[in-house]
């Protein structure tokens, strides 16, 4: 069975690999499989070339998946550059992320597929997709059929956010 | 007070099917321990000694005479007829059963009531001063700004996972009575020259393992910048804030790292990006929600009512309870009434549902109808004719809420200590009793004076024990309950931390320290000195003496 995920509220095959750097491993020495990839930072920056190169000769899209960690100045000259940027949860409570998903929208402005993948569920959703995560990877052992309830959590919330960037109070006012 | 509207009511009962569903996955085996913890905790509910603990919200303290009875009842049906009021402004009920939370959170939900964020962390309840509205001393009433904080951190999107938990507190007058130093954010209400309402705003207070008072970031932050500004600060803290050790993870610890100036640029360097953008506030949300808390229509009374005087100069007790319970207004004819939950023999905050119906009911018959809960964990009614004071206090009196020791030792705040809670190492409650005891006799109290004992069953500090004159912390030594006394802490604009005396004590030995210390006290002030002042005057050797009457322990003390 293909690989799913969550987009346009509905589960969806997925082609995207997950690159990762095994202990010890350089950058510059990854293989490359076939296929359109989510390639961490330090193998973006390695290997910058050769995607692009993949991307001009065979059509293959460019990914990039980030750590909690990494700093968005390191890509930020190369945002449009992506088709899919995805954003790891390595731990459920581990909510650096959100924060990476409202700045990818809201300050570097990219308007392409946004996924958050690792320990995510449905309890997550709500909150993810306020914050401008537009694709789900759900983690393993959790039901992705059960997080497609999720989007309707909630009927109307008081922030603005990635994708009603108005909050309550100015269109309570209305 | 803000009432709810549409929008209110339907995020409340969003959450309230919300959290059914989530009990329901739990209890059906769907959710893990992991998965359910911090969906749970963020409702409030703990897995306690006895089973689960909810944690009630009081918005910024204030609750309506039908929101109480709905407490009350809460109580009453859901639990075994009593609550715990905390210093944050909330109602911890210790004996829930989980599979009925949902049905208590659809209860209050009827009453505007919910257990949001009591918990987890994430932003928690904002708290504020007790006097609010009604201080002389006030620069603008706080609570139009909470319930504006409130509902920007009601369900944050971006703030649901922070390193740690996250609590703000606001004052808006002179003197701080919301402790607003030792919170992760502390705002303090202030005017500019040009008379514009504005915020002085702290970071990096805590209290925990590392007590440490906030910092200044900002002198002066311009009103309809409060949320704008307050999002990059939260902000830079859940991307900087440390996650690899629970006991560092508060934001207090970031600020200490990066120093006061670095925390401040940075974040006014994230907050360039968002200044001026939708969420800034309008003078329209500021006007709509101040309207809701625009003062009660109060009669026009003289200053002194003169049955009141009568009844003071005649019935002793009642001065009594007068001096110490009852609290100036800055309306003429009106004050203050504090309803002391601190009565002997009851855990300190605790109140039974009889006692929370009737102080319902002499908000209703008395103050507008609404109650406050302060960080002292004593219920206030706020706006009480002067020429109500008697009845007033006969009907207190009548529901054991009299007792006229506000301020005074018997008034101590206690957590609920090793008996309830899971995190705690050693009880505060038989402590606290013991406590009580020794000094029950109200003379011998008002004799002593204003004390601030506070004592917290762990490390996590709910009791506030770093900021009691006199302080007291549970430890635990190798399975046994010890307590580690501190003296000097103060709250208020002057916060200070206090300084440990030394050794810690065993438990039938705490009374008799407390009591050393306070003949000490006595036997040295001043007329008219508080412990405090005699404190800050003297120094501390000289209650170490007191405390240990043996002197190779006190060097031992002294070299840990």
């Amino acid at each position: 069975m293909a690989k799913q995920i969550i987009k346009e509220r509905r589960l969806q095959d997925d082609a995207w690999k997950v690159v990762n750097l095994v202990d010890g491993e350089a950058p510059f020495d990854v293989c490359l499989p076939v296929g359109p990839l989510l390639v961490p930072v330090a193998v973006w920056k390695a290997k910058k070339a050769c995607l692009i190169h993949r991307e001009y000769e065979h059509g293959t899209p460019l990914g990039i998946w980030l750590a909690p960690e990494d700093d968005l100045a390191e890509i930020a000259a190369d945002i449009d550059d992506f088709t899919v940027i995805a954003v790891h949860f390595p731990k459920l409570a581990d909510g650096r992320g959100y924060s990476t998903g409202r700045l990818l929208r809201e300050r570097h402005g990219y308007d392409g597929e946004l996924r958050a993948f690792g320990d995510i569920g449905r309890d997550q959703i709500f909150f993810l997709n306020r914050v401008g995560f537009d694709a789900f990877v759900i983690g393993e052992g959790k039901s992705a059929e059960e997080a497609l309830a999720a989007f309707d959590d909630f009927p109307e919330s008081y922030q603005g956010d990635a994708v009603q960037p108005l909050p309550l109070f100015r269109r309570r006012a209305a | 007070m803000y009432r709810y509207d549409d929008h209110d009511h339907a995020i409340v009962q969003a959450r309230v099917a919300q959290f059914r569903g989530q009990t329901e996955r739990y209890l059906a085996g769907e959710l893990s321990d992991d998965e359910f913890r911090p969906l749970r905790l963020q409702n409030g509910l703990y897995i306690q000694r006895h089973g689960p603990m909810l944690r009630l919200a009081v918005p910024y303290g204030l609750i309506s005479a039908a929101q109480l009875r709905r407490f009350a009842d809460v109580a009453r049906r859901f639990d075994r007829g009593y609550g715990h009021f905390t210093t944050r402004h909330n109602l911890q009920l210790n004996w829930v059963k989980l599979a009925e939370v949902p049905d208590i959170l659809a209860d209050l939900a009827r009453d505007e009531l919910h257990a949001i964020q009591t918990s987890g962390n994430c932003i928690r309840n904002v708290t504020t001063d007790h006097f609010a509205g009604i201080a002389a001393d006030e620069i603008a009433d706080p609570r139009p700004w909470a319930e504006i904080l409130r509902q920007w951190s009601t369900f944050h999107p971006e703030f649901s996972y922070l390193p740690r938990k996250f609590k703000v507190a606001i004052s808006g007058a002179t003197e701080d009575r919301a402790a607003i130093q030792v919170h992760d954010i502390g705002l303090q209400v202030v005017r500019n020259d040009a008379g514009e309402i504005g915020f002085k705003v702290y970071a990096g207070g805590g209290l925990g393992r590392t007590p440490l008072l906030g910092q200044v970031i900002r002198e002066f932050l311009p009103w309809q910048h409060l949320l704008t500004y307050t999002e990059a600060l939260v902000r830079v803290f859940n991307r900087h804030g440390r996650r690899d050790n629970t006991y560092k993870a508060r934001i207090k610890i970031l600020v200490k790292a990066l120093g006061r100036e670095e925390f401040s640029r940075q974040v006014e360097a994230e907050w360039t990006n968002l200044q001026g953008g939708p969420a800034t506030l309008t003078q329209a949300e500021v006007a709509r929600v101040t309207a809701q808390f625009a003062a009660p229509a109060y009669e026009t009374l003289a200053a002194d009512d003169l049955c009141h005087l009568s009844h003071l100069r005649e019935d002793k007790a009642f001065a009594c309870w007068v001096a110490r319970n009852v609290q100036a207004h800055k309306i003429a004819g009106y004050a203050a009434v504090t309803l002391s939950l601190k009565k002997l023999g009851a855990a300190p905050g605790d109140a039974s549902s009889e006692q929370m119906e009737a102080a319902a009911d002499l908000a209703e018959r008395y103050s507008f109808g609404e109650i406050r809960v302060s960080h002292e964990q004593n219920l206030i009614l706020a706006d009480v004719p002067q020429r109500e004071l008697y009845t007033v206090w006969h009907r207190a009196k009548a529901a054991g809420l009299a007792s006229p020791t506000v301020g005074l030792i018997q008034d101590l705040i206690a957590c609920p200590g090793g008996d309830f809670c899971a995190l705690a190492n050693a009880r505060s409650l038989p402590i606290a009793a013991a406590i009580q005891e020794r000094f029950e006799d109200l003379d011998y109290q008002h004799d002593i004076g204003e004390l601030e004992l506070n004592m917290s069953g762990c490390m996590n500090s709910c009791g506030h024990h770093h900021l009691g004159a006199i302080g007291i912390l549970g430890v635990d030594k190798n399975g046994a309950e010890w307590y580690q006394i501190t003296l000097g802490g103060r709250q208020g604009s002057e916060a200070r931390i206090g300084e440990v005396i030394g050794r810690a004590f065993a438990a039938a030995d705490v009374p008799d320290a407390v009591e050393r210390l306070i003949a000490a006290y006595l036997a040295h002030r001043h007329a008219d000195e508080r412990f405090i002042d005699t404190f800050d005057r003297i120094g501390i050797l000289v209650f170490q003496h007191a405390a240990y009457p043996h002197p190779h322990q006190s060097r031992r003390a002294v070299n840990g």
